[in-house]
């Protein structure tokens, strides 16, 4: 059987202009990667590991049409016996994947689409047999995704049964979870009527309620939180700190590099199959931003940098709330026009500032004294801006 | 690759990775768990199976104003048409007493297995979604399509059995004989569901296939004519061969407990005890050993 290897990431030269602009502008960020290779487990050498991933290789074979190569006349006579344009195709989507993920710890997989993060859930899951290596874990990995539709014709609530005993619950653990589900999900009268009627936001809600509700030793979580809206954002993002402090291994798979920063306290970045970096998570996507996002990167940094130079003149957290209040009182009475900001810009806002704000995943205050320049167009983490970046250099 | 772009990390520890999984006691994914734990994981998701089987029946007939009524109408619907054709156009009835009883009978009994192999053929396919998101062992799916199959053919046991007395037949105490007969056929639809279920997940055009076979199958059981009568002119060992066929002996035991007319050959029992185990075992050990591949997708 003929075997086309089929490379998921062969697009990955696009950004290289893009790149070494950004490295040759900013010398320093290229050191950063350099510190956060230390093996993480030297930081906690104390946890227990709950996975390890052992040179793990996982290759999907699909069903494809063969490649029509250019020029070539169009393949005739298609009606006719077996298809032979169908050739079994191999994508290596896992290239040798080792790491070991310990008691407590939350890691985000980045990498841009098709660089094998889902995959490696899934392999982890035990849901892909690795093609080479082994996945070693303690406890069974639950994992949770978008795709995971329940029955779509039943009821939110029936769901809610079925998916907790899909997870392993018996039908009356599974029913003592019903009120805190429905809760969290926060779906109204929609939790009786059929998944078929909700929104594909209000069907990962519900899901992820589902996930969330039981404490699991390994919970992978695959782009879940993309679909929510920001107040449920919020509140899945503090379930799953409490998830991790119930001493279970959280892996999250996310495009929103935000929600890494805030939820994980380590990354890990795929880039065709095999870990480019493996660290700290803030470290981690910097590094990752200052390859794919230069722009986004270099406002974060003008925004802690800021953070810093406040934090040194001496002012507490208090007094600055304080001259906040102070300022947001001066606006009330006398509003400018041009000073609100328009739902749209307030949610720019909030997602620019997000990030920036480690320490305090709650809050949700107006953005303080040095409102950040307005956002860039909304950069695609698989398109980088061609622009290299330009007024927002350090002085 | 460009400069910015590190070098891949070596693995986080020069140690054996292995030795370290081993020392922590963790457990290899990949390994296929033994059939006892696999059996008894099955055994403690019972809950999970009653509930998918149910969903799927509520789903089923949820979207019909006339909602589980359906559940009545379709067998009657279905004993209707079959006399129609097979009673008065066709005249099969030749030889045999009784033909409406003789007839729905062998109608209800195969329909059951028709049923549930239908249901196989999509258990793994129609539920990808949740097979490669969740891990449970995955025996859970054909088992439930039994469950809500077997719901159904409680009802349209009770509809045959009053079919049955309308034409005539006497209520006995051998009417009992439906019940290890109905757990008979249950025991060997649930390997037959197995089966179906891993060679449609491996490959689609066998789904295709199915339904000739299931029509090929109906005609060749005695449904609609008696084999006795038919092979009567024949060889003998034409009707023994027939008769070794699962669901000739489930109808032709079934009709033999609810007609007292109706005469059938003592070793169909033993026959029937023989199929239901050698198609429960085999079923669920060629579904088993396919375990792995159904997340795959």
């Amino acid at each position: 059987m003929a075997e086309d290897p089929v490379d998921p990431g062969s697009d990955a030269q696009e950004p290289s202009d893009a790149q070494e602009s950004a490295a040759a502008q900013e010398p320093s960020g290229a050191q950063e990667p350099a510190a956060a290779q230390e093996p993480p487990e030297a930081q906690e050498p104390a946890a227990a590991p709950t996975v390890i991933c052992d040179d793990v290789h996982v290759v999907y074979r699909v069903m494809g049409r063969r490649r029509a190569k250019s020029g070539a006349p169009p393949p005739r006579r298609r009606l006719r016996g077996r298809n032979k344009n169908l050739v079994t195709k191999k994508v290596h989507a896992v290239r040798g994947v080792s790491m070991v993920a310990r008691e407590g710890d939350a890691i985000g997989l980045i990498g841009r689409n098709g660089s094998g993060k889902s995959t490696l859930l899934r392999a982890i899951a035990g849901l892909l047999p690795a093609e080479e290596g082994h996945v070693f874990t303690a406890g069974r990995p639950t994992l949770l995704g978008v795709n995971a539709a329940l029955m779509r014709d039943l009821p939110g609530e029936d769901n809610i049964l079925l998916g907790g005993m899909a997870m392993g619950l018996t039908r009356e653990e599974a029913q003592a979870r019903r009120d805190w589900i429905v809760e969290f999900a926060d779906l109204g009268e929609f939790i009786s009527l059929p998944m078929r009627a909700y929104s594909s936001g209000m069907a990962a809600r519900l899901r992820f309620a589902i996930a969330a509700s039981t404490s699991h030793e390994i919970l992978m979580i695959d782009e879940a939180l993309a679909t929510g809206d920001a107040e449920f954002r919020r509140r899945s993002e503090k379930r799953i700190m409490e998830l991790r402090q119930e001493a279970g291994t959280v892996f999250l798979v996310s495009h929103s590099l935000g929600v890494v920063r805030m939820t994980c306290n380590r990354a890990i970045w795929l880039e065709k199959g095999k870990v480019v970096m493996d660290g700290e998570a803030n470290e981690v996507v910097d590094a990752y931003e200052m390859m794919y996002d230069p722009e986004q990167d270099a406002l974060e940094r003008k925004q802690r940098r800021a953070k810093r130079r406040r934090q040194r003149s001496g002012m507490t957290k208090a007094e600055r709330r304080a001259a906040r209040a102070a300022k947001a009182e001066r606006q009330e009475a006398a509003p400018a026009p041009g000073t609100d900001p328009t739902p749209a810009e307030a949610a720019a806002k909030e997602s620019a500032t997000a990030p920036s704000t480690p320490a305090e995943p709650g809050a949700t205050e107006p953005p303080a004294e040095p409102t950040p320049p307005p956002m860039p167009p909304a950069a695609d983490s698989d398109s980088p801006p061609t622009d290299p970046p330009g007024p927002e250099r350090p002085s | 690759m460009s400069a910015t772009l590190p070098e891949q990390v070596p693995a986080p520890d020069d140690r054996d990775l292995s030795a370290l999984a081993a020392q922590w006691g963790l457990k290899s994914t990949s390994a296929r768990q033994p059939i006892g734990s696999y059996l008894r994981e099955l055994w403690s998701r019972r809950d999970f199976i009653v509930a998918m089987g149910s969903g799927r029946k509520s789903v089923q007939y949820g979207e019909t104003s006339l909602g589980r009524f359906w559940l009545v109408l379709s067998p009657i619907l279905n004993a209707i048409v079959y006399y129609f054709i097979f009673g008065i156009l066709l005249q099969t009835s030749k030889g045999v007493e009784n033909f409406p009883a003789f007839l729905i009978i062998g109608v209800f009994t195969f329909t059951y297995t028709q049923r549930v192999v239908m249901g196989g053929t999509k258990a793994i396919a129609n539920n990808r979604a949740i097979i490669s998101a969740i891990h449970f062992p995955r025996a859970v799916m054909p088992l439930a399509v039994i469950v809500q199959e077997i719901q159904q053919q409680f009802v349209s046991i009770g509809i045959l059995g009053v079919i049955v007395l309308l034409t005539g037949e006497p209520l006995t105490w051998l009417w009992l004989g439906v019940i290890p007969i109905l757990v008979l056929q249950t025991l060997f639809n649930v390997g037959l569901c197995m089966m179906v279920a891993r060679w449609t997940a491996a490959s689609r055009d066998v789904a295709q296939l199915i339904p000739f076979l299931m029509h090929t199958w109906r005609y060749l059981s005695g449904v609609m004519f008696s084999i006795a009568v038919f092979t009567a002119d024949l060889a003998p060992w034409v009707e023994r061969v027939l008769y070794l066929n699962p669901m000739t002996g489930y109808i032709e035991l079934m009709r033999g407990c609810l007609m007292t007319s109706y005469d059938v050959p003592s070793y169909l029992w033993p026959l029937a005890v023989m199929w239901a185990v050698v198609f429960l075992v085999v079923g669920f050990v060629v579904f088993y050993r396919a375990e792995e591949s159904y997340s795959r997708g």
